[in-house]
């Protein structure tokens, strides 16, 4: 899968540097940084006016489940609404699909809204007067589609989340894991290649969670969907994104895989963050492995050709289970045919303990 | 200085206003007379055109249907009540007057609470203006709709309509500030337009405190028609005010007990109607 998704796709999402200031004297301050380049701070002490999000940029690519993780207060919810601009921002530059949305006029917004980005939110928002089948068909309905085409369209998509046999129930009479697959369900059923999805899980109980994250990655992947998914659980990100954005005081601290940001975080903040972080199935073992002119030298007696070995994508745990098979110590890695490295027993202890190799 | 000069008579510029209006729009004042004359002469005729029992009948079975068993019974009680207490046709005139009312207070105040919802400054506004027409004695608005349309029934709906007006505003207002920001949100972020968002999100999500208000509208206005009475409004306010100037306590009891059986209709029927409209089917 990696394969894959290290050829540069579309990008569907572009954010380039993007500022949202709140405030009264929104408009001075957006001058001054934009001028005199002020930080967050001297904004806050010179206009009174607060940093929501500042200098933010990132870009989504198609197919791609782009995690933002931060917490609370840290701007990823003003962020994820600044990408379908239910927030406008007071400087930078939005593009979604090739169209700066700034300078969409109503009724493109809403048709972009409709067709190319659907969102999901942390309380649910269903509307409780109306049965789960037309909960799921209001994003249809709002564009427009006949009633029997949206209900058809709505009820294939509440399957593919598992509710087929609760259509005509209300959302008072479903679970909250349940309600949430409801509003997961109308986001998908309008079709959109954007899904932004707003905390979506956090007020599940751990094991529902578990499961609706394992199936909202598997569901959004088979339809090839791109999502932006915020969360303030970084065990969350790991497990659903395929990149990672840390946000802290409204700044995008660092964007990369789970492992890049596991094993190489970019500061104080991060590494904190990923202490408490198993290791085991996030770093790979090229990250661990060593040359093997170095394994030659340090064990002559170990014949590199006679290792068990494995592809640079293993991860610790399968390395840990091939090292216990053999009793060389020591599992070769091999990319195209030839051995490009050797994973020591010193090497899988660093990895577990979360420091590269080195 | 001659304390009398600072004296407040706002009566010192209204007389001339009310006359003023009254000279140079009498032939509009007169067609709004004239319209609210035939609406409401409609509705009684409907009402009274087939003997009692028949209306009570037709009344309840309405209401088995649309509403529920229960408000069916309450409807054929408060109705055999009134027959009893000899005062059907001043009920039915009440309950015409109501209706009208009602519709026109509703139809002002309704969409004036949802401007007041999304426009603060507005809302800031007329806030005084409804606190007045809330605590000014109800008589008050007598004068000038007695003035202007002269005795009868329409004074007194001019009247019940100002009365009217504040609870069902301040509730609409309450009601549409009320609705949850996360649908709003859902709305905004799925492209629905500002209409939809409007019939299909805020009325229905607003519907439980506009009962409310709806609830009071009638309520309020039942008690200013009956106050009305005292201006020839007819119907069950007249029959209290003979009962009061002739000091006979049992007219009075009886004209008192029809109103109450009245109100207890108009209010069991208006509120189970709008729930049932809005209630999710508890299904089970």
């Amino acid at each position: 899968m990696n394969a894959a998704m290290n050829e540069p796709s579309e990008v569907l999402v572009d954010c380039q540097s993007v500022w949202k200031i709140f405030g009264g004297r929104a408009q001075a301050a957006v001058k001054a940084i934009s001028e005199r380049g002020l930080s967050k701070k001297q904004v806050l002490q010179e206009f009174d006016c607060v940093v929501g999000v500042s200098d933010a940029s990132l870009q989504v690519r198609r197919g791609e489940i782009f995690c933002i993780m931060g917490l609370s207060g840290s701007g990823k919810s003003t962020l994820i609404r600044l990408l379908n601009r239910l927030i406008e921002p007071s400087l930078g530059k939005i593009t979604v699909k090739g169209k700066e949305i700034a300078r969409l006029n109503a009724a493109e917004l809403r048709d972009m809204r409709a067709r190319n980005i659907g969102m999901v939110f942390q309380s649910v928002a269903l509307l409780p007067h109306r049965t789960v089948l037309e909960n799921a068909a209001f994003g249809l309905e709002a564009r427009g589609v006949a009633k029997d085409e949206r209900n058809r369209t709505a009820r294939a998509a509440l399957e593919k989340v598992g509710l087929a046999d609760w259509t005509s129930r209300y959302p008072n009479e479903l679970s909250g894991g349940m309600q949430q697959r409801v509003g997961l369900a109308r986001a998908i059923a309008a079709d959109p290649e954007i899904i932004l999805m707003d905390e979506p899980f956090s007020a599940l109980d751990p094991l529902i969670r578990r499961q609706l994250q394992d199936e909202f990655r598997q569901l959004t992947k088979s339809l090839g969907k791109s999502a932006v998914f915020i969360t303030h659980d970084l065990e969350e990100a790991i497990r659903i994104g395929d990149r990672i954005a840390i946000m802290k005081d409204g700044v995008i601290v660092q964007v990369g895989t789970a492992e890049e940001i596991v094993t190489k975080p970019a500061d104080d903040y991060v590494s904190d963050f990923v202490a408490g972080i198993s290791r085991i199935h996030l770093v790979k073992a090229h990250s661990v492995m060593r040359p093997v002119a170095e394994f030659k030298s340090a064990q002559p007696h170990n014949d590199v050709n006679a290792l068990l070995r494995t592809s640079p994508e293993a991860d610790i745990g399968e390395l840990i289970d091939l090292t216990m098979q053999s009793d060389r110590d020591a599992v070769a890695v091999v990319e195209d045919g030839t051995v490009v490295g050797v994973v020591t027993i010193r090497g899988l202890l660093r990895g577990v303990a979360g420091k590269p190799a080195g | 200085m001659d304390p009398d000069l600072l004296q407040f008579s706002p009566g010192a510029y209204l007389a001339p206003a009310v006359d003023w209006l009254n000279k140079n729009f009498h032939p509009f004042f007169d067609a709004v007379t004239k319209l609210i004359e035939a609406v409401l002469g409609g509705i009684e005729a409907v009402l009274l055109y087939p003997p009692p029992y028949a209306t009570i009948a037709v009344a309840a079975l309405l209401a088995a249907f649309f509403v529920s068993v229960r408000v069916s019974v309450v409807t054929a009680i408060s109705l055999v009540f009134c027959l009893l207490a000899g005062f059907w046709t001043a009920s039915m005139q009440t309950l015409a007057l109501v209706t009208v009312a009602v519709i026109i207070s509703v139809s002002i105040a309704f969409p004036l609470g949802i401007l007041a919802s999304r426009y603060k400054k507005f809302e800031a506004g007329i806030r005084p203006v409804l606190d007045i027409m809330q605590t000014v004695p109800p008589w008050v608005y007598l004068i000038p709709a007695v003035m202007i349309f002269s005795l009868g029934r329409v004074p007194a709906i001019i009247a019940t309509i100002v009365y009217g007006i504040p609870p069902m505003l301040r509730l609409t207002t309450l009601a549409f500030n009320q609705v949850p920001k996360d649908l709003l949100e859902l709305g905004h972020a799925t492209g629905t337009s500002p209409r939809s968002i409007l019939f299909k999100i805020e009325i229905p999500s607003a519907t439980p405190t506009l009962l409310v208000g709806l609830n009071q509208c009638i309520l309020l206005s039942l008690a200013m028609v009956v106050l009305a009475g005292l201006v020839g409004a007819g119907g069950l306010g007249a029959e209290v005010t003979r009962g009061l100037t002739r000091m006979e306590m049992g007219l009075g009891l009886r004209a008192g007990l029809s109103i109450v059986a009245v109100a207890i209709l108009l209010d069991r029927v208006s509120r189970g109607v709008l729930q049932r409209r809005q209630r999710p089917g508890k299904a089970a």
